[in-house]
């Protein structure tokens, strides 16, 4: 230990460490302490016990709100892993030109707001490309945000549209990892591509998926600007997601920061537990090459 | 089934993003055959590519429209009526009456206002964060002191902690600290640190050699005046990925001005977006206005991508976690 160099560093880390308690740890042992209060907007509020949480698992729209969200994970981490592994290998064995990436991740650029904008224009029901081109072919037109059934879906897809190239240069990262020589040595045994890919590439990368899905499940978790901007939950709370139904009990239903707070403790839970699931399921610790 | 079959020596503009974690195979590129695989590659490739731009296309095409031609075009890949109209709305260059005759909500988007709140918020949490956070990240990376290990982990430990956790707490310490509906209330929380940043800063840090730095401080230099004169000006590149992701992620953040900014004197592009959407008459929305708003909203950041595109494609990957 070289304690005559502590002064410089503790100067070094001073700001970052401000910052770090007064914007990161205390908030978050604050919004623990909240979720056992009845704040409000307007007042500090007392400690009320678990009143909060026993409110959640009555609160229908609240259950709810995380079957949608449910729904909607399911759907955006399905479509886009599996879109992001078709483009991150043929980035990886087809070609490996930079333009290419460049362009596929341009959407990730945009804000979801931009995204969500875009989108409201191409799937309108009257001026929209989209339903121009389905009412050319003869078909119904479709309302994408305005239908119950469809609206998680076209979420769904506006968020997979976003976030396909960066997912795809995240497993990209990953296939660089493995050995030139190992195709090489496979191609030697004459196997197909197709077969590497399930022999090969799938094993070794599983470790770098893992940490790929970690990473994106608990960013497709927290939607809300797309829901905030295109739908504000509906219709009829058909896209009341989690983080956007809080937003709602604490900026406009009812002020409640003790019951907001509760929600999101919950979902900070949720989140643990799929993070430590997925951790242990695809043992993303360790690699098939060592 | 044969979906893909690639010659893995017919690599054309070898690009390797990290430095050489495989080096290039020896053997010289072949001729160019045509596969049935490739051709099945090539064409998933393209598809996704035109999938992935389209809709910036149709953004511009819509802004260059108007709303009285655009019901009778609406498939028309060329704007239908060409107009800059759309443009002068959004921006509020056109009178309320001229607004409303066009399709328009008669509200303006105070663009210049928003923009240049935009780019203060961006600079700020930029500035800040990449200079403490590299500060921070030198002293984990490069300094023996008690303590450290244990410090560093509580900082990585925050990756954990979702930001919109943090959310609600951080909008009650802003408001006591009376900067709601300011700039640097919407800047603060983000301006110190984030532990990603100095997760990435360190991870640099950690590959300069030992040697330059102990001949700096053998010369009686301070470290300080070391990080800032000898160690900055050797991970400049990284610095300067770092400052682009950061100003980005900024300039698209949404939720968090959404809670602290109430008036034009905070509003950011992203928040004035969604309010223009809103004003916009629901019935018949000002398609062309909105598009205009929306490529303009979205314009700095794609012309930042432009220049440093490779910078920010090179960037993208667990290069740090092993």
């Amino acid at each position: 230990m070289e304690w005559r160099n502590l002064p410089t560093a503790l100067l070094f880390i001073a700001p970052a460490s401000i910052g770090y308690a007064v914007f990161l740890l205390w908030p978050t042992l604050r919004g623990i302490y909240l979720s056992f209060t009845d704040t409000t907007a307007f007042n500090a509020g007392e400690l009320v016990g678990l009143e909060n949480y026993q409110r959640m698992f009555a609160d229908g729209v609240f259950l709810d709100s995380f079957r949608v969200t449910l729904y909607y994970v399911l759907l955006n981490i399905g479509l886009q892993t599996v879109l992001a592994l078709v483009v991150a290998v043929l980035m990886h064995r087809l070609t490996q030109s930079l333009v290419i990436r460049g362009l596929l991740l341009t959407p990730y650029l945009v804000s979801n707001v931009v995204a969500a904008m875009l989108f409201l224009m191409l799937l309108d029901y009257q001026l929209g490309f989209v339903n121009a081109v389905i009412d050319t072919l003869g078909l119904d037109r479709l309302m994408f945000f305005g239908s119950q059934d469809l609206v998680i879906p076209t979420i769904a897809f506006v968020n997979v549209w976003r976030h396909l190239g960066y997912t795809a240069l995240l497993i990209f990262a990953g296939l660089q990892t493995i050995p030139d020589n190992l195709y090489e040595a496979g191609r030697m045994d004459g196997a197909s591509e197709l077969t590497m890919f399930r022999r090969l590439t799938l094993p070794l990368l599983r470790p770098y998926l893992g940490l790929v899905l970690i990473v994106t499940v608990i960013g497709s978790f927290q939607v809300f600007d797309t829901v905030s901007v295109a739908t504000q939950g509906g219709p009829a709370n058909a896209s009341n997601v989690i983080q956007y139904y809080i937003y709602e009990v604490a900026f406009s239903r009812s002020y409640d920061f003790g019951y907001a707070s509760a929600m999101s403790v919950a979902l900070l839970v949720v989140l643990a537990a799929v993070s430590i699931l997925q951790f242990r399921l695809t043992r993303a610790n360790t690699n098939d090459m060592a | 089934m044969n979906a893909i079959t690639v010659d893995p020596d017919l690599q054309d503009n070898l690009e390797h993003p990290e430095p050489a974690t495989t080096a290039p195979s020896g053997s010289g590129p072949r001729p160019r055959r045509f596969t049935w695989g490739k051709a099945v590659g090539w064409t998933v490739m393209i598809v996704m590519i035109v999938i992935t731009l389209v809709p910036f296309y149709w953004m511009l095409r819509t802004a260059l429209s108007s709303n009285s031609a655009l019901p009778g075009g609406a498939a028309d890949p060329l704007p239908v009526g060409f107009s800059w109209g759309g443009f002068e709305r959004a921006l509020g260059l056109a009178t309320p009456q001229e607004s409303l005759a066009a399709g328009g909500s008669g509200a303006a988007m105070n663009f210049g206002r928003y923009l240049v709140n935009s780019i203060a918020v961006a600079t700020m949490v930029t500035v800040g964060q990449v200079l403490f956070s590299a500060l921070a990240a030198y002293a984990f990376a490069r300094m023996r002191w008690p303590g450290r290990d244990v410090i560093f982990a509580a900082f990585l430990g925050g990756l954990m902690v979702p930001t919109i956790f943090t959310l609600l707490p951080n909008f009650l310490l802003v408001r006591d600290l009376g900067l709601l509906d300011t700039l640097p209330g919407i800047a603060l929380p983000t301006m110190l640190m984030t532990p990603f940043a100095i997760f990435f800063m360190r991870q640099f840090f950690m590959g300069i050699s030992t040697e330059i730095e102990e001949a700096a401080m053998l010369d009686g230099a301070s470290r300080i005046r070391t990080f800032f004169s000898i160690i900055v000006p050797m991970v400049s590149s990284a610095v300067a990925t770092l400052g682009i992701l950061t100003y980005i992620t900024s300039w698209n953040d949404y939720l968090w001005p959404l809670l602290v900014s109430q008036t034009d004197g905070s509003r950011v592009l992203t928040l004035a977006l969604g309010i223009f959407r809103a004003q916009s008459p629901q019935s018949a929305p000002d398609w062309p206005g909105l598009m205009a708003a929306t490529l303009l909203a979205a314009l700095p950041v794609l012309v930042l991508y432009a220049f440093f595109a490779k910078r920010i494609v090179n960037s993208i990957g667990f290069s740090g976690i092993k």
